[in-house]
């Protein structure tokens, strides 16, 4: 590790044991970043951000919520009426979940458009996927915590998926319930299970992190680093440019918590949990969707739950189904098309979600859910026949050509 | 890191040195802007753990004094605490009275701690170290003077709630409370 400069003599005795200057210099000042990152680039220190906001707002409501199955509901009413400013931070909280997956899925994306999965990063691809698992089932677990009827009834259903695990789903459901039913003992733990995950989930990021800055960021030409000169320290080129980004963002998430609160959520969640009576419409929240209209799409129980469970964990080998060597998928023709189908399909999956599984919603959905798994398993067959693009000899030279095309 | 600072350095353009104020102004505003910022958007999340409304709400206490015969004591519940309620004798009245001033710790008279002499109110809270003292019940340990004695550290109050002996720092505190009419009270 470089020794940070500096003439402070506290700073240089501190550092000489315990080298946090020099590792913040080297990790987040002069932390080498490739030049020509774009604004897709953003999104991680966003989810990052968003992360500590969710922790933090989640500290706070935890103080005053109650889990147990009589008083949850009250106590998060209490929060919002009651509580000196609880309404913000539940709607801080609320929204901020939201906010989260619409962060996460960009940089998701932005990853499989410019092959960030790819060697040397298979790990810090299998990585984020896993911090993305932990985030839906925290994600789940916490709109179980208001107790509402779509609290209630998704969490019926969502546990009932396990169900259908051949011989032993109907143990395991009451084992995940405590009881014969969604219930006091399923808050109770679902809350603990709620304040815990996002511990593990941090842990998961720092984790992420330290992979990310082994072989440093990917870029949009998904070109390796060659010389220092395709390199730029990341304070403060790259600090100012995240906190330029934050800034957009946060208009926006802000434009929710104090204009839009609702606007994610379901009416219905202000019903406090009945358990007599099913709500006409339900529908999981929308950062679900695509994967709840896969489920519906097979019309078997235990193979939707496959299809559904393996729609996430495909992502898992998608370093190893991808067998071209080229990252971004400006210099591959073919993939770039098929990702952009890829892209608005996910999107009308969504959309199938939320609609009634019949007629022509459930054949849509079916060629749908064909496309999504046909995606990744022709991926091998596609890195085989597409003619690639000729790549760029070096960030630097194409950088300067932007440049010099800038003062014609 | 060298171009950390915004000082121009050695070979720097004369553009560079004529951006160089600009750039401080850039940096000190956005970290000002930042820093203010931040620390705005803790104080929801400090004052989200004051009491709450509806806390606030119960935090006064009526009584009704109409019950109390002369010599009983009752204890009321005000803000999560014990309020001990005496209904005086004259004795007593005049035992707190006579106390000299000069004597004791806390320095005050029965007049300062009561609105109508017949009854002392204050909060059944030991000043040492918040243990509630014995002296409401019959049975009840008094100490030495007739008032309160707290088993915890062997603080002993006499009838007007003050210290008399023992590692109490203060006397008994007189919450706030008003009479309604002749026989009401409301505490807070």
């Amino acid at each position: 590790m470089k020794r940070m400069q500096t003439n402070n003599r506290l700073l240089m005795w501190i550092d000489e044991r315990l080298p946090i200057f020099s590792y913040s210099n080297e990790n987040l000042v002069s932390y080498p970043t490739p030049k020509n990152l774009s604004y897709w680039w953003n999104y991680g220190s966003i989810a990052g951000i968003v992360l500590v906001i969710m922790i933090v707002t989640g500290i706070f409501l935890a103080m005053n919520y109650q889990p147990h199955a009589d008083v949850a509901f009250q106590s998060v009413e209490r929060i919002v009426r009651d509580v000196n400013y609880g309404w913000l931070l539940r709607n801080l909280h609320s929204n901020g979940a939201s906010m989260f997956f619409i962060v996460v899925y960009i940089h998701i994306f932005r990853g499989l458009y410019f092959g960030s999965y790819k060697a040397p990063r298979e790990l810090l691809w299998m990585i984020g996927v896993t911090i993305y698992v932990a985030m839906m089932a925290t994600a789940f677990m916490g709109y179980v915590l208001p107790w509402g009827q779509m609290s209630f009834w998704g969490a019926t259903v969502i546990t009932n998926l396990f169900s259908a695990i051949p011989v032993i789903g109907d143990y395991i459901v009451v084992w995940i319930w405590g009881g014969f039913s969604v219930d006091a003992p399923t808050i109770n733990r679902f809350f603990v299970w709620h304040y815990l995950l996002p511990m593990i989930l941090f842990m998961l990021v720092v984790v992420h992190m330290w992979a990310l800055h082994i072989h440093k960021s990917n870029n949009p030409l998904g070109i390796e680093i060659k010389s220092p000169a395709d390199m730029m320290p990341f304070h403060p080129f790259y600090t100012i440019k995240d906190l330029y980004g934050l800034g957009i963002f946060m208009i926006i998430y802000m434009y929710f918590v104090f204009f839009a609160p609702d606007f994610f959520g379901e009416p219905d969640n202000y019903i406090p949990a009945n358990p007599m009576v099913t709500p006409p419409h339900i529908v999981p929240e929308w950062y679900f969707l695509p994967f709840y209209a896969i489920l519906r799409a097979i019309p078997d129980k235990l193979g939707g739950v496959i299809a559904m469970g393996s729609g996430i964990l495909v992502l898992y080998i998608l370093p190893w189904l991808d067998t071209s060597k080229i990252r971004s998928a400006t210099y591959r023709p073919i993939y770039k098309q098929l990702f952009w189908i890829f892209v608005a399909n996910a999107l009308f999956l969504g959309w199938l979600g939320q609609k009634p599984a019949e007629g022509a919603y459930l054949i849509m959905g079916r060629l749908s859910t064909a496309y999504y798994f046909i995606f990744f398993f022709i991926l091998p067959l596609v890195g085989k026949f597409e003619k690639p693009k000729q790549l760029p000899v070096s960030i630097f030279e194409e950088v300067a050509k932007k440049c010099r095309t800038k003062e014609d | 890191m060298s171009d950390n600072s915004n000082t121009a350095p050695a070979g720097a353009t004369a553009e560079q040195i004529e951006n160089a104020p600009r750039r401080d102004f850039l940096l000190i505003s956005t970290t000002t802007l930042g820093f203010t910022g931040v620390g705005m958007a803790m104080w929801p999340f400090i004052h989200s753990i004051n009491p709450a409304k509806d806390v606030l709400a119960l935090a006064s206490t009526e009584v009704n004094l109409e019950a109390i015969e002369v010599g009983q004591a009752v204890t009321v519940m005000w803000r999560g605490k014990p309020v001990f309620i005496r209904h005086r004798s004259e004795e007593e009245i005049a035992e707190a009275a006579s106390v000299n001033i000069d004597d004791l710790r806390d320095k005050q008279t029965d007049a300062d701690r009561v609105q109508k002499p017949e009854w002392l109110i204050a909060v059944g809270v030991c000043t040492h170290l918040g243990c509630i003292p014995s002296g409401q019940k019959l049975g009840d340990k008094k100490g030495d003077f007739g008032g309160w004695f707290c088993p915890c550290h062997g603080s002993h109050y006499d009838s007007s709630g003050r210290i008399r002996k023992g590692p109490a720092p203060f006397n008994l505190r007189i919450p706030e409370y008003t009479f309604t009419d002749e026989t009401s009270i409301v505490i807070g």
